[in-house]
């Protein structure tokens, strides 16, 4: 279980969250949804700590992320990370194995190599293994990274924004996955959307953020309403009912 | 045969040893010997020292272009020396055993490159230019205020700087072999030690944080690293600009893979292939008649231009 409490955090002066606290809880999907500048990705590097918090407390399983081992934090918590530009050339097999590196500090066992052998392919990458990552597509190079972290076995997923750059089979075959990770494993999965559509087809829990705060919580089905669309986004999305499911409608 | 660059290059670097001790012997072999084979020792010491601290310096500042000479480092070991210098007064800094002054000097270059290094790469890692502009900001400010410096203080105080400023491979400090080799010995081997930790290191601040590194801790030690490894080869032969450069680019040239358990020992022996041969080359063949260090610089400024133009900062 993760929780907040009263975080609040600025940016060259500018206020990006306002005294958030908010309660992950254990095990299944929660959403991260509202409009850009709310403060998501701000509260996903927190939350990860790959930024530095400056007021307020974050706990994992009652360890404070700050100050908890950050090796043995590696274990238990994978972030969606951004590989940057001027990375060495690797092959997708070796991103992946990188996954391995918080339990094997680089010397790769045998089980190791089976781990990473169903990450790659669990994303469609087995072909792929052997090529330059420069190489890739987005998408392609999003799934490379996405099975480097599903091989690091951990049980919190911090995801920002992982359906860009992923066309809607991929998108769709993610989504999929991560529900299997929550429903077979146990796996507590925390997302950042920006398509409403599927944070309610897929989550079990919805956090909706606005101008550094939280606007609501709850399930999907209770949250999301058009008034809520309304007050969030500012624009008027009717909400039509198909088949049991809720969809909001995006049409002129 | 994954192997094979490590295998020739090495059979090239025992070439280039042998030939470097033997050819053109006149006269005793009990004074040539012994003569070389501390200049060997200290050419090998000064091309590995150069090659790892510029591949932990590219680790770190995530970035293929850069190298700790470019950013000024050896112009800081320099104004170091010079700030010793005037105000120790030159009487002081002469009766210092070399080994003392050496020690002072390597331990305010590490202290200085942390303070200027450590938070530069922590914001700019990303801003290729802006990490540009700032090393030959730093390196040109260096080197204004060590000559600034060397004109205020007596001309025979200069003499000691001066011998210090300019690279030059024919008369190594031999004096300072023993206490350079222990500290260069002692780095590589933490390098040598933490090479998987530097491949996640590389991928950058976020992904090597959820790996689960210390990416700051780690970034300033591998600074006090490379800013050892450039005392030892600045004390040693003074400041070579672009050997780094130079040679690492060709390692990985020679190695697609890139990780640092076979870069690090490619780029070693290229930097001292490229050192021992290019020095028996200039003493035996061209009778001494253009610095190696010459050489090297143009060549190596070429391809910094070359790799400048070209953008490839990957």
């Amino acid at each position: 279980m993760i929780l907040i409490r009263n975080l609040s955090h600025t940016i060259a002066g500018k206020p990006i969250l306002h005294d958030i606290s908010l309660d992950v809880p254990r095990s299944g999907i929660t959403a991260l949804i509202g409009p850009n500048g709310a403060g998501k990705s701000t509260l996903l590097s927190l939350m990860a700590r790959l930024m530095p918090r400056q007021q307020g407390q974050i706990t994992l399983d009652g360890h404070d992320i700050s100050t908890h081992d950050t090796a043995a934090l590696a274990r238990t918590l994978a972030i969606l990370p951004q590989i940057q530009d001027a990375a060495p050339r690797l092959s997708v097999a070796d991103l992946v194995a990188f996954g391995r590196y918080p339990h094997s500090r680089g010397r790769l066992t045998v089980e190791d190599h089976q781990i990473i052998d169903r990450a790659l392919d669990a994303f469609h990458l087995t072909d792929l293994r052997n090529r330059a990552l420069e190489t890739l597509s987005g998408g392609q190079r999003q799934n490379a990274l996405l099975a480097m972290i599903f091989a690091q076995g951990t049980d919190y997923l911090l995801l920002d924004e992982p359906l860009n750059n992923l066309d809607i089979a991929a998108a769709r075959g993610l989504m999929a996955q991560l529900r299997r990770l929550a429903n077979d494993q146990g796996r507590t999965i925390v997302i950042v959307l920006h398509d409403i559509n599927y944070a309610l087809a897929y989550a079990d829990h919805l956090v909706v953020m606005a101008k550094g705060g939280i606007a609501a919580t709850g399930t999907p089905s209770e949250v999301v309403t058009e008034d809520l669309i309304h007050r969030i986004y500012g624009t008027d999305a009717a909400i039509i009912t198909h088949q049991d499911r809720r969809i909001v409608d995006v049409g002129p | 045969m994954r192997s094979n660059p490590l295998f020739l290059l090495g059979l090239g670097l025992a070439a280039c040893m042998v030939l470097y001790m033997t050819v053109g012997v006149s006269g005793g072999w009990s004074f040539v010997l012994p003569f070389r084979a501390g200049k060997l020792a200290g050419l090998l010491l000064v091309a590995v020292a150069i090659s790892t601290a510029t591949v932990l310096f590219q680790t770190v500042s995530g970035n293929r272009i850069l190298t700790p000479s470019i950013m000024g480092f050896d112009a800081l070991y320099g104004l170091i020396l010079t700030a010793l210098v005037f105000f120790l007064g030159a009487q002081t800094a002469v009766r210092l055993p070399p080994v003392a002054l050496f020690a002072l000097n390597t331990t305010g270059l590490m202290a200085g490159a942390v303070l200027l290094f450590g938070t530069l790469i922590a914001q700019t890692r990303t801003d290729l230019l802006r990490m540009i502009l700032t090393g030959i900001i730093f390196a040109t400010l260096f080197r204004a205020l060590t000559l600034f410096w060397q004109r205020m203080i007596d001309p025979n105080e200069f003499q000691i700087i001066q011998v210090a400023s300019y690279a030059r491979f024919n008369r190594i400090e031999t004096d300072l072999l023993p206490l350079a080799a222990l500290l260069s010995f002692a780095a590589l081997a933490v390098v040598w030690r933490k090479r998987r930790q530097w491949d996640v290191l590389a991928l950058g601040h976020d992904a090597a944080t959820n790996l689960g590194l210390r990416v700051r801790q780690q970034t300033i030690l591998a600074l006090l690293l490379v800013a050892a490894l450039v005392s030892v080869s600045t004390a040693l032969v003074g400041p070579v600009a672009f050997l780094g450069l130079l040679v690492v680019s060709l390692a990985r040239l020679c190695d697609g893979s890139e990780t640092h358990a076979r870069l690090l020992p490619i780029a070693a022996l290229i930097s001292a292939i490229t050192l021992i041969g290019g020095q028996l080359v200039m003493e035996h063949a061209l009778s001494l008649s253009t610095p190696l260090s010459v050489v090297v610089d143009l060549l190596g400024g070429l391809l910094f231009f070359f790799l400048l133009l070209k953008g490839r900062s990957r």
